[in-house]
Order: structure tokens, then sequence, then C-alpha cells
């Protein structure tokens, strides 16, 4: 077999076919069962060597034949970064998960406040600092099939023509369809690209194969290590560290270092696409055990091409040419295609992540800020827009790719090339450290510190590698710009001594980070930031969702309207459909809570950016102006918290105590109420009793002509006694209810109440004479002075002397009636001899109609008011009526009267209001 | 020797008005003052008809009327009920435990009269089955 540029190319597409299966079949996979092996953490460590491109795997080789060891420190640097994931990488893809961060723009301008400035220069300084790096991949698919091309007579093929550039166009045409073909089937970036996943991952392991395939080639045909390293000795040539540990060193280590988290392809990978948090525990030895493997045949491979190799070849394709010199085909076409999955999956998720920074960042944004006021267009407007804009920034990623290359293409060296990508990207580092660890890291400070950290990259960095196709440049890097010689790229501020890697790092770094930290301190945090930090601070500490800076509120059926837009219809229409079954509402009706509106801002910030979803909630959330002063006062997310709960408790025990006084009122109401039936229920009892007696009689005496005259007499006494019985019913109402009101008012003068007393003794004489009681007179007082009404103080004594006669069912029933002064008052007190009051009647006895057992049945039962008005009377005159314990058996009623001072000179007490 | 009515009330004018009026209708009449007495007084007595005031002393007159239908003896006597105007609930609970007919006080002696011979002239025992 003779390889030629037709045979590997239909390899490639071939090759490129097989990935696409797989892409397929690994998106099928996870739709139909949750993930399956495509969701192991295996599979997640080996998608992370997309960190390994085409520079390990031929510039590597390229890198160890011109600097020594040099390129271990390109492994080291995420070595370490994923030994120590549970310092960084957790926290990452915690605050990833929860707030449903699609890349490192949105990682930042998350943090930042959701701003949007930091999100579109994030993405606009990501895409520039790529550009190099897409170029470095092009650059070595193309040489790699020139390699072929050029390794036989008839090489060329249908190539014949094409120069290196139109080859590497080709290559960047070919890359971009296949890169649009295989990523941008889906909006919603953390639907994650399982099958894309799938395609690297075997790709991860073609290329670890095919190195260390032309390891093993290599170490055969040489005669293993020892002869390898002995004929390399013999020519003079060795590959020991020359500067180990230099400033370069260090640079570059800290550069690999800081690329594993920055270059927005291992942030997808490592974080977006991370599906399960404790994959991160395997890949933190597995990842550094893979690139362990990788580099393990390359000082070999390096060694023997230096050795075998005419002089002048081009060390970086090494991997491919020794093959080739060695007549083995396959084993070169194995290497190829090794190299070439190298670079395929570098550039398909290079811009994958950054065509999804640029159309979440700066398409969307400026879509929103067009369709301000009209709506955003029909149903799949967004989401084909959205599509669109990644396809297109595909194209323009890898047409800056290519560009970059053109202008670049008179240096031979790969490594170069990535290491000024690495620059680049680096200086995302200081901020997203500060938005991991520092609590006060300000937007403002961030922006100028990325941007001033930029500028001196593109400075000291970006620029120079154009000095060999730009004489411009060259002029300027000997010279400074119009000779100002501090301003010298690669000697800035009169630093020359250092190597131009470690210089632009330094210096980049080093102003970068200094703007971030004085710029915070001196700039404020708004309060959206504020929010941000404490959420991104806390994220270890939280339950994931509870933060919700976006409150107001908003129709269900405008909120759809966007999540359709965004989301598609189905995944909208589920969404609301959950909601409305977890609020058990029709979802017509649903009010969406606030905690909805953050989980549909989450859903959206997965399709378009945090950044983004803020602003087209916020356009549909009415009242965000005020949710943003809302926020302002949250001080601090937790602090807001804690209040917010202390509130809620504070609220929610004043309606306690609010129900409970409430509940009392109630009850007493309801008390009062039943009461007052009760009371006329009563009344009505009372009265229809005489009337009854009253009208029977009435028509007894009017229909019955031939009634003898004794029975008529009869019944008229009878009428006329109910009569007098209703009317002074009706006058004890009365009486009782103006005395309560406070109604009756009559005038408190002294008086001796013993000479009361003894007219209701007279009064009584004859009731007790008719039924036959003893009225026995204890000790009286001699005389008693006190402020009231006669005639009102002898209707209480008349009616307590009375109730004892009445209700005394002794067979010997006796009243006894004492007197006597003491302590200044003068006490009355009326006992009998009958069964007395029972326990549970005493506290009723004062209530207006009750009536004792022995009430009920006596003859001539009273309406049960005398002795609520007798109670109502004494107090007027500042006494008291009370029930006391009577004789051995029988009832006790005492009142007491204060005594006036002075009979003569007192004044007359006027009791009473008059209404 | 069985009479004709007898009568529960306690109100002595009234007692004493329904005696005459029922009296004078050419029946023979009993009377108790409290609802202890009643169920003794049918047992002994046997009235054709039971007059029963509700506001009985002792006993209510919805207890002696759940208690006159709870006994075979005296189940079959017919009731009638004096209720007050306005306790439009003494009635319902009168009627649900088996009151034949009910005469509301102040009510007009013919009233009275007219009920009674209802509930005289009607073979009360048969209705009941």
């Amino acid at each position: 077999m003779t390889l030629t540029a037709d045979l590997v190319i239909a390899s490639a597409v071939a090759y490129v076919g097989l990935l696409f299966l797989v892409a397929f079949l690994g998106d099928r996979h996870t739709r139909n069962r949750d993930g399956g092996f495509l969701r192991s953490p295996f599979v997640y460590t080996l998608s992370i060597s997309v960190y390994c491109t085409s520079w390990t795997f031929y510039g590597a080789v390229g890198s160890a034949a011109r600097n020594g060891l040099e390129f271990v420190t390109i492994y080291l640097g995420p070595t370490l970064v994923f030994v120590g994931w549970w310092f960084i990488l957790r926290r990452l893809v915690r605050i990833s998960h929860d707030q449903r961060i699609t890349s490192i723009a949105d990682l930042l301008s998350s943090r930042f406040g959701k701003s949007n400035r930091l999100a579109v220069l994030v993405t606009v300084l990501a895409v520039i600092a790529i550009a190099p790096y897409i170029a470095l991949q092009l650059k070595a698919v193309t040489s790699s099939i020139e390699a072929i091309a050029g390794s036989s007579e008839f090489g060329r093929g249908s190539l014949e023509g094409w120069d290196e550039v139109g080859l590497a166009f080709g290559v960047a045409a070919g890359m971009a369809v296949f890169t649009i073909l295989f990523g941008t089937r889906n909006v919603d970036a953390k639907e994650q690209h399982h099958g894309v996943v799938a395609a690297i991952a075997l790709e991860a392991v073609v290329k670890l194969t095919a190195l260390i395939a032309v390891g093993l080639s290599v170490l055969y045909i040489s005669g293993g290590f020892e002869a390898i390293y002995t004929r390399a000795a013999e020519a003079g040539l060795s590959i020991h560290a020359t500067e180990t540990f230099g400033d370069r060193w260090v640079a570059s280590m800290l550069l690999a270092a800081s690329a594993i988290i920055c270059l927005p392809r291992q942030f997808q990978v490592a974080v977006v696409e991370n599906s399960d948090e404790s994959h991160l525990r395997t890949a933190s030895w597995a990842f550094p055990a893979y690139m362990l493997a990788m580099s393990l045949f390359i000082v070999p491979i390096a060694l023997h091409g230096l050795t075998v190799m005419p002089a002048g070849s081009n060390p970086d394709m090494f991997t491919l040419t020794l093959p080739l010199a060695a007549g083995h085909d396959g084993l070169a076409l194995f290497a190829f295609i090794g190299g070439f999955s190298s670079a395929t999956s570098m550039i398909i998720l290079e811009s994958i992540a950054l065509s999804i920074m640029v159309s979440n960042h700066i398409v969307v944004p400026i879509m929103l800020r067009l369709t301000a006021n009209e709506g955003i267009g029909d149903g799949q407007g967004v989401r084909r827009l959205i599509l669109n804009a990644r396809r297109l920034s595909i194209v323009l990623i890898l047409l800056l790719g290519f560009s970059y290359f053109y202008l670049t293409r008179a240096s031979d060296a790969l490594a170069p090339i990535g290491l000024i990508s690495f620059t680049g990207v680096a200086q995302f580092l200081p901020a997203i450290l500060a938005a991991l660890f520092w609590r006060d890291a300000s937007a403002k400070a961030a922006i100028a510190a990325i941007l001033i950290g930029f500028l001196v990259w593109v400075w000291s960095s970006f620029m120079p590698s154009f000095a060999s196709s730009s004489p411009a440049v060259a002029a300027i890097m000997a010279e400074g710009p119009f000779g100002v010689a501090w301003l010298r790229p690669q000697a800035l501020f009169g630093l020359e001594r250092l190597d131009p890697l470690a210089h632009a790092v330094f210096w980049s770094l080093f102003l970068n980070t200094t703007v971030l930290i004085v710029g915070s301190l001196i700039s404020s945090q708004s309060a959206l930031e504020h929010v941000q930090a404490a959420v991104f601070l806390n994220v270890l500490r939280n339950a994931p969702g509870d933060t919700g800076p976006l409150r107001g509120s908003a129709t269900a059926d405008d909120l759809f309207l966007v999540a359709r837009r965004v989301l598609g219809h189905q995944r909208a229409v589920d969404l609301f459909s959950e909601e409305a079954k977890q609020t058990g509402m029709p979802w017509t009706s649903l009010e969406p809570s606030p905690a909805f509106i953050h989980r549909l801002e989450r859903e959206l910030a997965g399709s378009v950016g945090a950044a983004s979803a803020h602003v087209m909630l916020s356009k549909v959330v009415s009242g965000d102006a005020v949710s943003l002063e809302e926020v302002m006062q949250m001080a601090d997310e937790t602090q807001q918290a804690i209040e917010h709960s202390q509130a809620l408790e504070r609220a929610s025990a004043q309606l306690r105590a609010t129900a409970e006084k409430l509940e009392v009122a109630n009850r007493q109401l309801r008390r009062v109420d039943q009461q007052k039936d009760e009371f006329l229920s009563q009344v009505s009892h009372e009265v229809r009793t005489p009337m009854t007696a009253i009208r029977a009689f009435s028509e007894i005496l009017l229909t019955e002509a031939d009634l003898d005259e004794e029975s008529r007499r009869k019944f008229v006494n009878t009428i006329h006694k109910e009569s007098l019985r209703l009317t002074s019913l009706l006058d004890e109402i009365l009486d009782l209810s103006a005395l309560e009101r406070g109604e009756r008012v009559w005038e408190n003068r002294p008086i001796d109440a013993e000479e009361s007393l003894d007219q209701a003794l007279h009064v009584c004489d004859a009731l007790a004479l008719r039924s036959g009681t003893a009225i026995r007179t204890g000790p009286r007082a001699a005389s008693a002075p006190v402020l009231a009404d006669p005639d009102r103080l002898g209707q209480v004594l008349i009616n307590l002397i009375s109730n004892a006669i009445k209700y005394n069912d002794a067979d010997s029933p006796e009243v006894e009636i004492r007197s006597r002064v003491e302590g200044g008052d003068y006490i009355v007190e009326v006992a009998d001899n009958g069964i007395g009051i029972p326990e549970e009647e005493r506290p009723r006895i004062f209530e207006k109609f009750y009536r004792g057992r022995l009430g009920e049945s006596a003859p001539y039962a009273g309406a049960g008011l005398g002795l609520p008005i007798s109670r109502e009377i004494v107090t007027r005159m500042k006494g008291r009526l009370e029930l006391v314990g009577g004789l051995e058996r029988g009832a006790c009623f005492r009142v007491t009267l204060p005594l006036s001072p002075e009979r003569e000179t007192a004044p007359h007490d006027r009791v009473g209001t008059p209404a | 020797m069985a009479i004709d009515i007898l009568i529960a009330e306690d109100e002595p004018s009234i007692l004493e008005a329904l005696t005459f009026v029922l009296g004078r209708a050419g029946w023979s009449v009993r009377t108790v003052t409290d609802g202890e007495a009643v169920i003794g007084a049918v047992r002994r007595e046997e009235p054709r008809v039971l007059v029963l005031d509700i506001m009985l002393p002792k006993r209510s007159g919805f207890e002696v009327l759940k208690q006159i239908r709870a006994n075979a003896a005296t189940r079959a006597l017919p009731v009638l009920v004096l209720t007050a105007k306005g306790q439009q609930q003494d009635r319902q609970i009168a009627e649900e435990l088996g009151a034949d007919s009910f005469v509301t006080k102040p009510y007009a002696n013919a009233d009275v009269v007219d009920a009674v011979r209802a509930l005289l002239g009607k073979p009360a025992a048969l209705e009941r089955q």
C-alpha cells in the first residue's frame, strides 16, 4: 500500500463519519436509557483529555526535540489542578450546576452581577485568544497531510496544485461543516452534548493508542530505550532540561494549570458536561494517568527522530514521519488518524464552547435589544436564531483561526502558538479565582483587570507572533512603538532579561491581578453582584436552588411565551405542566411563584446564559426595578434569609395571637348572643304563662252564662292576680334592664337601715303567717346610718325574706334575721333552715331567670329576677349581696352596706347617671 | 275506672282553667303538676288522652313523652302537647317524639276542646298500627 494524500483524506473523512455515528448513537443511547455507560467517570475523564490536542500529539515531540523536558510542564500544570480538584474544580462544578452556567463567560457574568458587559468582553477575548490555538490545529493537520503527500512520488494525488494555505483552508472549512453538524442540533447547553462527548472520548482512546503504537514501534526499530539513549548520546544529542525550573518553566506550568480551567473547551467538558460531581474524584487520578501515558514515549520518539531523520526535518512531525521512513504505512496512517483525532476533537469542542458564548452573550442580547418593544418573534424564533448564531460563530471562529494561520505561517513550531493562546485565556484566571473565593471582588474591577491583562497579552504575546510576517511588528519589537524603548513588547518597563513567554505571563497576570484587587477595593458592588457573590461563596453550604434575585410578578401566559420561544414548545409545556401539578392549579390560572420564576430563569440560563435569561425575564416579570431595590436591601443573601425567617416567625406569632384574641372575642360574642336568646325565650315564657291563664278565664267568663257567682268571683280574682303578676313581671324586667344600663336614678340619702329592715319584716309577716314559717330575730344592730334609698333597700330585704319563706321546704320552716355593725359596715343576714342551695347552683343564683330546683315547683314561683335585681340595687348602694354559709343546713344571704360617716351632715349621694 | 283526660301542667291558674273547661265539656279530668307524677298517673288512671305541658318541673314534657312512647302499655295513648308560641324547636322535638296534636299558648279554650275531642274520637290505637 502506498500512502497518498487522497488516501489519508479519504481515511479522515471515513473517520469523521465514524465519529458522527458514535455521536449519533451516543445521543440516542443517553436519551433512551438515562445515560448508561456514557455517564461513567471514565468517559468523563476521556473527554477531558481533549486537553491533549495535536500540539501534544505532534508538538510535544517537537518541543522535546527543541527545548528538552519543558514539554512536561504542559502536563504538570493540569495534574496539579486535578489532584487538587477538591479546591477549585469541585466549586466550579457545583456552582455551574446550581446556576446552570453554560460557559466561562457565563460563569464570570453570573458572579459579577449577571453583567452582560463582562460576558461580552470575555467572549470576544476568548475568541481572539483561541484563534492561534485553532490555527495550531489547522497547521498540524495540514502539515501531517503534507508530510504524507511529500513522502512519495505520487503522494500529492488530487492535491496537486494545492498549496499549504489552500489545504489549511479546506481543512478549516471541513472542520466547520463537521462541527456544525455535530454541535448545533440542540439549543440547551445544559442538555449536555452526550453524543459529542462520546465521540471525543473515542478520539481520546484513538490518539493515545496511536501515540503508544508509534512509540512502541520506535522502541522496536531502535532496539529499546537503552539503544535510543546510547545512540543519541553518540550523536551528541541530549534531552535534559537545560533550564529546569527556570522562569519559563514556572510560566508554562502556571499557564497549563490555568488553561485546564480557563480554556472554553476545558470548561465545557470538565464543568458544563459534567453530569455527576463525583466523577471529579475519578478524573483526579485518571486524567493525570492519561497524560502520563501520552507523554511516556515523547522523549524516545524525539531522540530517535533527531538521530535517524535527516537534518532539517520538522521535529513536530516525527510521530508521523518516523513510521513513514520505516515503511510502516499502516502505522503512519494510524498515527495520522491519531493526530487528526487530537485536532478534530479540540476544534469541535472549542468551537462549540465559543459558539455558545457568542450566541448567548452577544447575539441574543443584541436581538433582545433590537426587539425591546415588539415581541421577539414567532414561536420557534429564538431557537432558530440561537442555532443560526452558533453556526455562524463556528464559521467565524474557524475563519479567525485560519487567518491567524495564514498570517503566521512562516513559523514552524507548534508549541509556542499554543502557549500564546494559553497566556490569553489565563487572563480569566484571576477573575475566576476571585469569583470563587473573594466576596468583595467587583464587576468593574473584573472588567478592567481582564481588559488590561488582555492588552498586555496582545502587546507582548499575540502581536510578536506576527513578527515573522510583518516588518512593522518586527520594528516595534526591536525599538518599541515610536522608539519608546520601555514599551517594547518583550521588554516592558525595562524588564529585559526574562524569557519572552515568562515576560508576557508576568506582566499580563501581574497587572491583571493588581487591577482586580485594587479596583475591587476602591469600587463598590451592585446589589445583584452582592447577592451573586454570596451565592458563589456559599455554594458548598447552601442547598441548591434557594436563591432568587428576580422577584416580582408575571402572568403565566407571558412567561410561557418567553419559555416557549427559548426552550421550544414541548419543554415549556412540560415545565409549566409540572408546576401546575405541583401547585394544584390549572396552568391557565397559574400564578407563577418567585421560586418558579427563578427556576425558569435557570432553565433559560441553560439556553441563553445567565445574563440574557435575566434580561429576558426582567422584561416579562413586572416590577423588576423594584426587585433590584429589594435586592439592594438584602445586604447578604444569608442575612436576608435569616431576617426573612425571623420576620415570618414574628408575623405568624402575631397572627396566632390575633387569632386567639379573635377566638376569645368570638366565644364571648356567642355567649352573649346565646344569653340574649335565652333571656328573650325566658321573658316570652314568663309572659305567656299569666297571659294564658287570663285568656282562658276571660273566655270562660264570656262563654259560660250559667256560672255560679262564687266561681265567677274566683275566676275574676285569678284574672286579677295573674294580671298583677304580669305587671310586676314586666316591671321587674324593665327595672332590671334599666338598672343594668344605669338608667334608674335615685338618691342615696342618709337613713337608718334598721328601720328599713323593720318595715320589710312587717311586710313579710302575713306571708310568713300564711306559710307557717317562724321568723326569728337574732341579734340586731342598734342603729345603722347608711346612704341608701329606703324604698330600694326595703325591696331588697323583702325579696330576701320572702324568698327565705317561699322556698323553705322544712317541716317546721324557720327564717332568722340578724344584723350588726362591723368595721364600718352594716351587715344584715337572712338565713333559713330549708334544704339550702346545692353547691352546683350557687354560682348561678344571681343570674336572670335562674330558679333553683325548689323554685321550679313552688306554687308561686317568681320569674327568677328577684336576686339579680337585688344584687344590682345593693351594688348601687356601694354594698354587696352574697350567699354565705347558712346554719347547719339552709341558705344564708348577706347584705353588706358601708356605714355613712355622719348621719345628718352627710351630703346626698346621687347614684347612677341618667341615660 | 278509666278517666277521659289527664292534664300535666304546673301553673295553677292554667291548670284550673283547663280543668274547668274540659270538665265543662263533659269529660272526666285528673291532674298532675310535675313530670315525675305523669307516668304513675297514666298507669293508674288509664286516661284516654294526655294533655302535656312541656315546661314541667322535675321532668320535662319531652322526657315524659319519650317514656310514654317507649312503654308498650302506653305507646298508643294520644298526647296533646301544650307548647309556647315562637318555640318552634319545642314543637319539632315533640313531633319527633310522637306527639299527636299541639295547642299553642295562649290558646282559645275552644281550640283545646276541639283538639281533645279529635283525639278522643279517633281510634288512636288503630291509627298507630
